[in-house]
């Protein structure tokens, strides 16, 4: 956990206020609804169809059972029960009354947590693997970099109007469970051939109406010039990138139209004039952060203890384990996924009272520690192996222990037409229906890992194009049509998906999905050749003449 | 429109001329970017102090040979949205140290105050009255800065080693029997780790 001092809490009492003041003109009415737009959506306050929505923060992605406990608070006191957790890291509550945001941002801030930069044209919540610091194939804790980006960039006096939103995220890991190459600004931890660590920096990643991947513009950056170099990306953005077309603003854009060599030239250039000065990183000061991220104090475990062997003699609990189980840095524990995608839920809910009884068994299984994943789930980073079937029981009881995990049914999707006031479809019944369809556990088991991921619009909220399958919710003539791809992914083999063909209608959408993994098992070369593997080796066309055939 | 200036409200002394405008050989004035460039060195020699009105899509650069003669640069911002006069202001300050008066000009609300000043602005035209009159308290907002800017507050990061050393040199101090050692860096941290926290401005950082 990373341990808030008397500065971060200062900030946060002081954004409090600045906020309060902020509502208070607003209801008088000194500050226009205009004026007021940028200033609540720096604090995560959207308005959304039916009221105002507030996007809190989990910094890279960890949490506190104490702040778990206060995100249910939250959600009882404020909302209507529960939360939705997003894809980047941060929870959302749909149903929060302006006059009473302010008091429930004062009740976020005693807990260290807030919903600053969750929004607007600054820099955004910055995202990491849900397993840094405990992942057994990382480089370094991710964490302590993301923390360091965090508060450069908190209220940074030159990057808080830009052309538009900026995401940034940090893996420091072989596999990139961070999703990096989909980011405005990717950053990776890498050893150099002297043994360095220092970091790969790519730019332009996104998604939304011009899906682009992110270009490596630095493939390998030294550790002192973190900070400096990042500034310079910034700098140019904030001065170059388009302000005149909200839908070419995105720094992808200017990466496009300059190419990426050219901007890298750019950025060497700018960079050369502020890499020397007050931005050069004191290692004093990197350590004072690393400092304050605490491990727990593991006991000295074997791994496979005779708990978990005697424990696998039920079926379900090997199902899960197999599953939902994975390998951790420090003999003897495990990275313990929570699946929030039960079937026939929508993906990444979470009720109060699943919050507060997951704080609960974080106390006691995981050193008080959770953390939220890209794909809409929750993670309890240091269980002890021999705590895992009592730990199993008490997941189940509450429907966090779908062991779907990576699977069929572990869809990500955004709020779609039934919260979001920019949707064109609905994304969660579509959801819905297919973890109804795929409700079979042994089925989905056979399919082996697949992704699927639903926009309901354009926007891409719902990372549809680096979907094994994407689905995208679109509009014609009043209905609701979606547009299916295959073939994206957002790991460190990061591609974008391929359309298949027209758009199909909302009533069709989970037959269509059913004939794409039909042709994916009757085409797979060997039963773990993943589905992702065989569209790229086979491409669109069995998939598209299977899909249309009869329609 | 009130001019804000050194935090208090005061009459604007300068002329602002259209661009047609004949350019008087007296007074303080602000000329137009093209006005300016057009005939800079003659400008510059008259008797009153010059500004130029830049706008937020032109390097900055271009007004290096006479940043040293220029009273006044002021700086665009169209709507409140539009951020690129604080990478301009900033640019100004820290790359070519221009010492004179940066100016916010267009859409400046109390809510960019801050912003403002740690880039480097130190006078603003700013749109509504009751802003301009909460211009000291909106400044003081935050007593908190994490990075190094124009204004050269002290940044977190400094003011937690700062804290650390100075309370290691409390425990050396302690322990020592042979008295006490000193670093420069001690007295900026005593007023860094004042409990109250709300002014947090110790040695200057630029550079």
């Amino acid at each position: 956990m990373y341990a808030y001092d008397e500065y971060d809490r200062t900030l946060l009492a002081e954004r409090v206020n600045e906020f309060r003041g902020q509502v208070a003109r607003r209801l008088t009415g000194e500050l226009t609804e205009d004026e007021f737009r940028s200033l609540r959506l720096m604090n995560g306050v959207y308005l959304q169809l039916h009221a105002y929505m507030l996007r809190v923060a989990v910094p890279y992605g960890t949490l506190s059972s104490h702040q778990l406990r206060r995100l249910a608070q939250v959600a009882r006191r404020y909302d209507r029960g529960y939360g939705h957790f997003t894809t980047r890291q941060n929870i959302q509550f749909n149903w929060i009354k302006l006059a009473e945001l302010p008091d429930a941002i004062a009740d976020l801030a005693a807990a260290g947590l807030h919903g600053m930069q969750t929004s607007g044209n600054c820099v955004r919540n910055i995202t990491t693997d849900q397993w840094a610091g405990v992942a057994p194939d990382e480089i370094e804790d991710a964490r302590v970099w993301a923390e360091l980006l965090r508060q450069h960039l908190t209220l940074h006096p030159e990057f808080s109007f830009l052309p538009r939103k900026f995401k940034i995220a940090v893996g420091a890991a072989h596999h990139d469970r961070a999703a990096v190459a989909i980011h405005d600004l990717g950053v990776r931890l890498r050893r150099n051939s002297g043994g360095e660590v220092g970091f790969e920096i790519s730019v332009g990643g996104g998604l939304g109406r011009t899906p682009f991947l992110a270009k490596v513009i630095k493939p390998f950056l030294k550790k002192r010039d973190f900070l400096s170099y990042i500034e310079a990306v910034l700098r140019l953005y904030n001065q170059y990138g388009r302000r005149d077309n909200i839908y070419k603003a995105r720094i992808k854009m200017l990466v496009h139209d300059l190419g990426a060599e050219k901007f890298a030239q750019e950025v060497e250039a700018e960079w050369s004039a502020i890499r020397d000065g007050a931005l050069a990183l004191d290692p004093a000061v990197v350590a004072e952060i690393a400092a304050r991220f605490r491990y727990p104090g593991y006991a000295p475990l074997d791994d496979n203890p005779p708990e978990l062997t005697a424990a696998r003699a039920d079926a379900r609990f090997a199902a899960w384990l197999d599953n939902a189980v994975h390998n951790h840095k420090q003999t003897g524990y495990a990275i313990v996924t929570l699946s929030l995608k039960p079937v026939g839920k929508p993906p990444g809910d979470c009720t109060a009272e699943q919050m507060d009884a997951i704080a609960e068994i974080a106390d006691r299984y995981s050193f008080g520690e959770i953390r939220v994943g890209h794909e809409q789930n929750l993670v309890l980073p240091h269980v002890a192996q021999r705590d895992l079937p009592p730990l199993w029981r008490a997941l189940d009881k509450i429907g966090v222990a779908t062991p779907n995990v990576g699977l069929v049914s572990d869809i990500i999707a955004c709020p779609g037409l039934d919260y979001c006031s920019l949707a064109n479809a609905r994304a969660i019944p579509v959801a819905q229906e297919l973890s109804r369809r795929y409700r079979d556990l042994d089925l989905a088991r056979a399919l082996g890992r697949l992704h699927i991921n639903i926009s309901g619009c354009i926007n891409a909220c719902g990372q549809h194009q680096v979907g094994h399958i994407g689905i995208l919710g679109v509009e014609k003539n009043g209905e609701e049509f979606y547009q299916i791809s295959i073939g994206g992914r957002a790991d460190e083999h990061a591609r974008l998906g391929a359309l298949i063909g027209p758009a199909v209608p909302y009533e069709e959408v989970a037959d269509v999905i059913e004939d794409i993994v039909e042709t994916y098992l009757d085409l797979r070369a060997r039963p773990d050749e993943m589905f992702i593997e065989t569209a790229e080796r086979v491409g669109v066309e069995p998939f598209k003449e299977r899909v249309y055939a009869t329609r | 429109m009130p001019l804000v200036k050194d935090g208090r409200i005061i009459e604007d002394r300068y002329l602002r001329l259209a661009e047609g405008a004949a350019v008087p050989a007296h007074g303080a004035i602000i000329l137009p970017a093209s006005r300016f460039l057009a005939d800079a060195d003659n400008v510059l020699r008259r008797d009153g102090p010059t500004g130029v009105l830049w706008p937020n899509d032109r390097s900055v650069g271009e007004l290096a040979p006479w940043l040293g003669g220029l009273a006044l640069i002021g700086l665009s911002f169209p709507t409140y949205k539009d951020g690129r006069a604080y990478s301009q202001a900033r640019i100004l300050r820290e790359r070519y140290g221009f010492g004179g008066e940066l100016r916010a000009t267009g859409q400046v609300l109390r809510d960019q105050f801050l912003f403002m000043l740690r880039a480097g602005f130190d006078a603003f035209e700013v749109v509504k009255p009751a802003d301009a009159a909460a211009f000291e308290e909106a400044s003081r907002r935050y007593s908190v800065f994490f990075q190094p800017a124009a204004d050269g507050r002290i940044t977190v990061a400094r003011a937690r080693l700062q804290r650390a050393s100075s309370a290691r040199q409390a425990v050396e101090r302690a322990v020592s029997a042979r008295g006490v050692r000193r670093h420069s860096a001690a007295a900026g941290a005593g007023m860094a780790a004042s409990p109250s926290m709300i002014h947090v401005r110790g040695p200057r950082e630029r550079g």
